[in-house]
Parts: C-alpha cells; sequence; structure tokens
C-alpha cells in the first residue's frame, strides 16, 4: 500500500511541475505550487508510517506552517503588483529583466 | 480492504483535481479545483493515522488557505483570464515532456523499490497515549528549537503582509467641498439620465429617450454593452446598435491611449456612468479613486495637488485641458 501512496504523491508532485512551468497567472502557479507542497506531504506521511516514526508527521505539520507563512508573503506580493502594474500575468513582471 | 477502497477512489479524485488545477481556464475553477485535492489528501492523512494533521489539513488549508487565494483572486479580478501565447517557443511541449518524464522517473522508481509491511504507528503512539499527546511530545522535546522558529517566521510573515499591503496617502482626501466643486464645474452635473428612464421599458439595457425621440448616449450602459459584443450579441434596434458601436470604439482608443495604470483604475471604477468625463471631473475624481499612485504620475500629481489645495479646481480643468 505504502508504493501506491507514494505513486500518487508523485504524480501529483508531477502535475504540480507541470502546472508550475506551464500557466502563467501568478497566482494559478502559486496553486500549483501549493498543490506540489501537498504532494510532499502526503509522501511524509506515507513515510512516517511506513517506518512507525512520527517525525514525519511533524515535519509534515511544519511543512503546513511554512505553506501558510509562503501563501501570505506571495499573495501580498502578486497583489502588490497587481496594483502597480495591473496584471496578475507572470511576464509582465520583467523589469528586472532588463 | 477499506483503506484500499478509500485509496483508489481519493487517488482518482485527487489526480483529477490535479488536473482540472493545472487545465482550466479560470482560475476560480483552479482554485475549486485545488480545494478538492486538499480535501481528498485530507481523508487520505486521516486513513493513514494521522488524525491531527488531517483536521489541521482541513482547517489551515481547505479553510484559510483556499479562503486567501479566493480573496486574492476576487481582488485581483476574476476574469483575468490567461493568455495563451507562448512567450518562449516550444515552452508548454518542454514542460509537459518535462512534467510527464520526471512522473515516469519518480513513479517507476518508487514502484522498483521492495518495501517490508508498513510498520504502522502503533509503537511510536504507545507511550504518550494517542497520536495528538506524541505529536505534541516530540514538539516539544526534540523539535522544539524548530518550533520556536516557526513562531520567529509566522511574526516575520504577518509583519511582511503589513509591509507590503500598505501604502501611503500622498495627497489629502477629497472632502465634500471638492467633491461638490469638480461635479459642478464638470460637463455633467446631473447623475447621467437612467437606461429606459423616458422609453416604453425600463429594463438596464433600454437606452433613454430623449425628448426628440433620439436617443441618449449618456444612458447606455458600457459594461452592459461590452459584455454583449464580446457575446456575440447585438442590439435590434439600429440606433442602439450605432451607439453601442460608437461608445465601444471610443473604449478602444481610451485603452490603447493610456499608459498609467492609474487612468485604467479610474476607468474601470466608474466604467458603468462614465460617457462624458473631463478636466475638472477628472482632477478631484482622481482624488476620490485613486489612493494609490504608480510613480509614473506622481509628478502630475504633485501639480495637481497644488491647484486642488487652493482650491482652484476651473484652473485645474484649464491646465488638464490645455496638457
Amino acid at each position: 500500500m505504502t508504493t501506491h501512496y507514494l505513486v500518487l504523491s508523485a504524480l501529483l508532485f508531477a502535475i504540480g511541475a507541470i502546472g508550475v512551468l506551464t500557466r502563467r497567472n501568478a497566482i494559478v502557479v502559486f496553486m500549483c505550487v501549493e498543490l506540489m507542497l501537498n504532494a510532499c506531504n502526503l509522501a511524509f506521511v506515507t513515510f512516517a508510517r511506513q517506518h512507525g516514526n512520527l517525525d514525519g508527521q511533524l515535519i509534515a505539520f511544519f511543512v503546513m506552517v511554512v505553506a501558510a507563512a509562503e501563501v501570505v508573503i506571495g499573495l501580498a506580493i502578486i497583489v502588490m503588483i497587481f496594483r502597480t502594474r495591473r496584471s496578475a500575468s507572470v511576464d509582465d513582471a520583467s523589469l528586472l529583466k532588463y | 480492504m477499506g483503506e484500499t477502497i478509500t485509496f483508489w477512489v481519493l487517488a482518482v479524485v485527487s489526480v483529477a483535481g490535479a488536473l482540472g488545477l493545472v487545465f482550466s481556464r479560470k482560475a476560480v475553477y483552479s482554485a475549486l479545483m485545488l480545494g478538492v485535492v486538499m480535501l481528498s489528501l485530507a481523508v487520505l492523512y486521516a486513513v493513514q493515522d494521522a488524525p491531527f494533521l488531517a483536521a489541521v489539513q482541513i482547517i489551515v488549508y481547505t479553510g484559510a488557505v483556499m479562503m486567501l487565494f479566493l480573496f486574492v483572486l476576487m481582488l485581483v479580478g476574476v476574469d483575468s483570464a490567461d493568455s495563451l501565447v507562448e512567450t518562449i517557443k516550444g515552452q508548454r511541449f518542454w514542460a509537459a515532456v518535462a512534467g510527464l518524464g520526471f512522473a515516469a522517473l519518480l513513479a517507476l522508481g518508487i514502484g522498483n523499490v521492495t518495501l517490508s509491511p508498513a510498520a504502522g504507528l502503533g509503537n511510536a503512539v504507545k507511550q504518550a497515549g494517542g497520536n495528538v499527546p506524541s505529536l505534541a511530545q516530540l514538539v516539544f522535546t526534540r523539535h522544539v528549537f524548530a518550533f520556536e522558529v516557526t513562531s520567529a517566521l509566522l511574526i516575520t510573515a504577518a509583519l511582511g503582509a503589513m509591509v507590503l499591503a500598505h501604502r501611503e496617502r500622498v495627497r489629502p482626501k477629497a472632502t465634500q467641498r471638492d467633491l461638490a466643486r469638480a461635479r459642478f464645474s464638470g460637463p455633467q452635473p446631473s447623475p447621467l439620465p437612467g437606461p429606459g428612464t423616458y422609453a416604453l421599458h425600463n429594463a438596464i439595457d433600454m437606452p433613454a429617450l430623449l425628448p426628440d425621440g433620439t436617443l441618449s448616449p449618456k444612458s447606455i450602459n458600457r459594461v452592459l454593452a461590452r459584455h454583449d459584443e464580446e457575446a456575440g450579441v447585438t442590439p435590434t434596434d439600429p440606433r442602439k446598435a450605432a451607439i453601442v458601436k460608437q461608445l465601444l470604439a471610443k473604449d478602444v482608443l481610451v485603452e490603447d491611449g493610456s499608459g498609467g495604470g492609474g487612468d485604467e483604475e479610474a476607468r474601470d471604477d466608474d466604467a458603468v456612468h462614465d460617457t462624458a468625463r473631463e478636466g475638472a471631473h477628472d482632477v478631484v475624481k482622481d482624488n476620490v479613486v485613486r489612493d494609490d499612485v504608480t510613480d509614473m504620475d506622481v509628478q502630475d500629481d504633485a501639480v495637481r495637488d497644488d491647484v486642488a489645495r487652493s482650491g482652484d479646481v476651473e484652473e485645474a480643468a484649464h491646465r488638464e485641458d490645455v496638457k
């Protein structure tokens, strides 16, 4: 059963990665990052059960905390970029590129 | 057996949700799909002897984080659809190849491992008596430093969000006096005519008739007109069709001409009732609508500010016109 969970986790992670690479809307990209974090959490929980050790669950808990903080800051940045540039597209925030 | 069924149902649901998240065009659908994935993952946690994490997943992720996402989505504008233009040639294709290759690599790697049957958490939680007490024991003993650092992280995040979301008011708030002055020095002191006021119908999409029987362009709701046009609906009344066409053409001109972010915001705000507004109207309305100032027109604003403060809005109008 452990293998199944791990394969599911890998699939979700890969789908999230494809989303990050292809989508343009910054918010959707962000949601895909969340999906990847969730997939990692699933792997952590699975390994915790596999090895009979609670540390995996604890790490998943910490990942959730960090993800929450990351969402707050990321969305604040997106809102700020939207305010100044009137766009939530990742292509439009290219001032530092040139 | 129960776990197997739960797993297969939820695995299908969560992978479908994840695919929906990536491939749906509208951002709100993506958010809902992400919610589905998170809920099914919460159940999978519960199945795998992690009741605490399941609860936290639902409370923190589907509760707080998804709400935050939806809030920002609504703030930024639901209709900000993704552009389908590829800025990097072949990016989508290669991203898909990379993603699928990655998935295949991971899945094959994991599939090839022979694992002993899961040890289960029975022994780990026996000593403290339950999942939550055991986790608490770990948090406050072995991982207490990480826990403390997390609190610092959260405080930093809260402060950062406040700093990022804060904006200075760069000019005084327009008083009622300023508003009234601007209104009466503008081209239209009265409210704009409502739709269908003097016509046979009073539906929102009926233009008002003027006393001489012609249609009043000011009464046509531009948002509805634009919406109709996007849906491919043309007004049956040819006179209205002509006016709508004119209005929309003007809109396109405005959109092309506006360089700064500010103009657009002002336009968005009163798109409904905005047919004729120039000069002084602009000055004070800008004062009201635009609290945030993009750096491009700070200078411009300084000029306007001085004028508005001296109370001479009339002159500002003139200056605007000259410009």
